[in-house]
Order: C-alpha cells, then structure tokens, then sequence
C-alpha cells in the first residue's frame, strides 16, 4: 500500500500530483480502532457481568460513529452542498427513529407474549 | 423569475431556475446518492423486522448456552468456525470477513483519490484491490452459508425427538426458525449487492483500462461507482452490529 508518493508515468501525461492520502489512513485507522473495542466488550461483556442494554446502547452508538466516518470521510459527504447532506441525513435520522420505536416495540410484544399470561 | 445566464451565480433566484446544478454535485452523482438512500430504506426495512422479531423472542438466561427452538440464539456461540482450523472461535470469521470489505472500502477511495489526480495507473491499482476485496468477502460469505447450512456433529434433537442438523429455511439447528430465515434473507441481500459492486467496479475497471476516464478529463465514474461500494460496506456494519454483536 502507498504511504507518499509514488512513482507513475507522467512522461507523456504530464505532471500527476504526489497523492494525498493521509486523511484516508487516519479515518481507516479509527474505523479500526472502534471496531476493535466492539470485538473486545463482546468477548469481556460475559466475564465482566456487563448489563445486556448497555452493551446493546454502546454497539448502536459506535456502529453510528463509524456511520458517520464512512459517509463523511470516504463518501465525502461533509464537503458536498448543506442541501444535499440534510437530504440524506434527515431521512437517515428518521429511520434510525423507527428502529428504536420498533425494538421498543418488540421488547412490548414479548412482554405481552411471554411474561403477562403466566 | 430572474434568470441568470452565467452557471456560477449562486443567488436562490437563478440557483434553481434550470441550467446549473443547484447542489453542486453532477446528474449522475446525485442520482447515486437518491438511489443509495432508497436502498438503505430497504435494509433498514429488514434490520428493523429483525430487531422486532428478535426482541420479542425470549432470551437464553442460564449458565451453559446451549441451542433451543424456544429462545433466541447467542451469536457468539453459533458462529464459532474459522477455516482450516478445528477450534472454538467466536466471531473471528467474521471479523475477518468486517476487515476485509473496511479495507475494500479504503483502496476504493484510494482509487478515487488518484482519479482525481487524473492517475491512470494507480486508478487501475486501487480497482484491482478493490475488486479482489469484494470477491475474497464473497468468498467468506458463501463459506459461513455453507457452515450454517451444514450444521454441528450433534445436530438438535426436536421436541418430537427427531434430530436436525444445520439450518436452512424449512428447519433451523442453532434456534428458532425466524433466525435462519432472517440471517438468510439479509445476509444474502447484502451479499447480492456485494456481488453487484464488484460487477460494476470490473466493467468500470475495464473502462479505466481501456482510457475512457481519461479521454473524458474526469473519473466522475469511479467516484460513482465508489460511492455504491461503500455504501455495501456501510449496510456490512450494521448488519454485522445488529446480527452477530447485539
């Protein structure tokens, strides 16, 4: 993988820029990062005796966070036009309301199911 | 209406008057971004049914885990096979099949960072390892099938007392049915659309290739196509979350 600059042919094209890829390592290296520590609470949250719902808040929350560093950084949505970011972001925030209404939802209905006809 | 000639004013009379593009993106990168956003409503359609179903199902609460029709199952003791190897690994596959399509993604936008630098050669590189990330994920993906679907050496003895093996969609070893069922229906939709990008980033590496982009001026295209690839790698992180860890 190319850290800088590399060598191409530029004898008939013309000069080709040295590449800027810095900032794509740096976003990879934290997409690692976060997804490293979801490996390591998965495999401690038993040892560790970590409450279920706080380990469930803490994947969706990283999972965001690595949402948002894929389609900012490598999507490049964060230099594009506020129109067009609030036309993606808007509805995406409207869904990620409808998956927690419909968990609530479906921790209601195993109550119902499960736990009121004993 | 006020209308404006130049396509560089950026004043909202003539902005959407017709002849500029109002969001500074071109026709078919926008187009892109709407048909990634109608995509993502349709898997989140199906991860939202599988938190549903999941969450009305009763959970495992004893000691020792083991598999049952009754409640739902712990991820991390149904995919535990890693290949070539005979131990308990819990999530290791998978984590490498994660790290595979993550890296998949970063050639690709290193892919994009050359086109931008009009880079013929180093375009054609990045594709390739993109292209070569997309088919080693494919071929992880369809070895888990082929483990799920084959199933433990003990298989589950049914209340009826007939034993299972495995899991497809008419009977399921690790749980209740719906689990197969859903980690067919979404893992195989994700996959098909892992199979559909890498078929789009052959045909546009064929272009690249050939000097289309460059005869072009841009590689627009790339940027495009980079943009459903990483759009398959983003739907991987949540379907990775909300299937194996949650």
């Amino acid at each position: 993988m190319a850290h800088g600059h590399q060598s191409s042919n530029t004898i008939s094209q013309g000069e080709i820029p040295a590449p800027q890829t810095k900032w794509i390592w740096n976003t990879f290296w934290i997409l690692l990062g976060i997804t490293s520590f979801e490996f390591l609470i998965a495999f401690t949250k038993g040892p560790l005796h970590l409450n279920h719902y706080l380990v469930v808040f803490v994947f969706v929350v990283l999972t965001l966070v690595k949402a948002f560093y894929i389609v900012a950084d490598f999507m490049h949505l964060k230099h594009e036009v506020k129109a067009l970011v609030m036309s993606i972001v808007l509805p995406i925030a409207f869904i990620a309301w409808f998956i927690l209404a419909m968990l609530i939802e479906g921790t209601f209905v195993h109550h119902s199911v499960y736990e009121l006809f004993k | 209406m006020g209308h404006s000639i130049s396509a560089n004013v950026d004043d909202s009379k003539s902005l959407w008057g017709g002849g500029v593009e109002p969001l500074k993106v071109s026709y078919g990168k926008l187009m892109m971004w709407f048909f990634l956003l109608s995509d993502a409503i349709t898997f989140s359609g199906l991860l939202i049914v599988y938190g549903f179903i999941r969450f009305s199902h009763p959970v495992f609460l004893g000691k020792e885990f083991v598999t049952s029709q009754h409640y739902w199952p712990i991820p991390d003791h149904v995919f535990t096979h890693i290949p070539f190897a005979h131990i308990n690994a819990p999530l290791v596959f998978v984590g490498i099949m994660t790290f595979i399509l993550i890296m998949s993604s970063v050639t690709m936008v290193l892919a994009v960072e050359a086109g931008h630098r009009m880079d013929k050669k180093a375009v054609e590189k990045w594709m390739l390892w993109t292209i070569f990330g997309g088919f080693c994920f494919l071929g992880s993906q369809a070895w888990e099938w082929s483990i799920f679907i084959g199933g433990s050496h003990n298989g589950l003895k049914l209340d009826d007392g007939s034993i299972i093996h495995g899991a497809s969609l008419i009977h399921n070893e690790y749980g209740p049915q719906l689990f197969a069922d859903l980690f067919f229906f979404i893992t195989g939709f994700h996959g098909t659309h892992v199979l559909s990008g890498v078929i789009l980033n052959i045909i546009i590496f064929y272009n690249v290739v050939m000097g289309v982009y460059e005869k072009r001026g841009h590689y627009e295209m790339v940027e495009k196509v980079g943009l459903y690839w990483h759009f398959v790698d983003l739907v991987w992180v949540f379907v990775f979350t909300f299937f194996y860890l949650v």
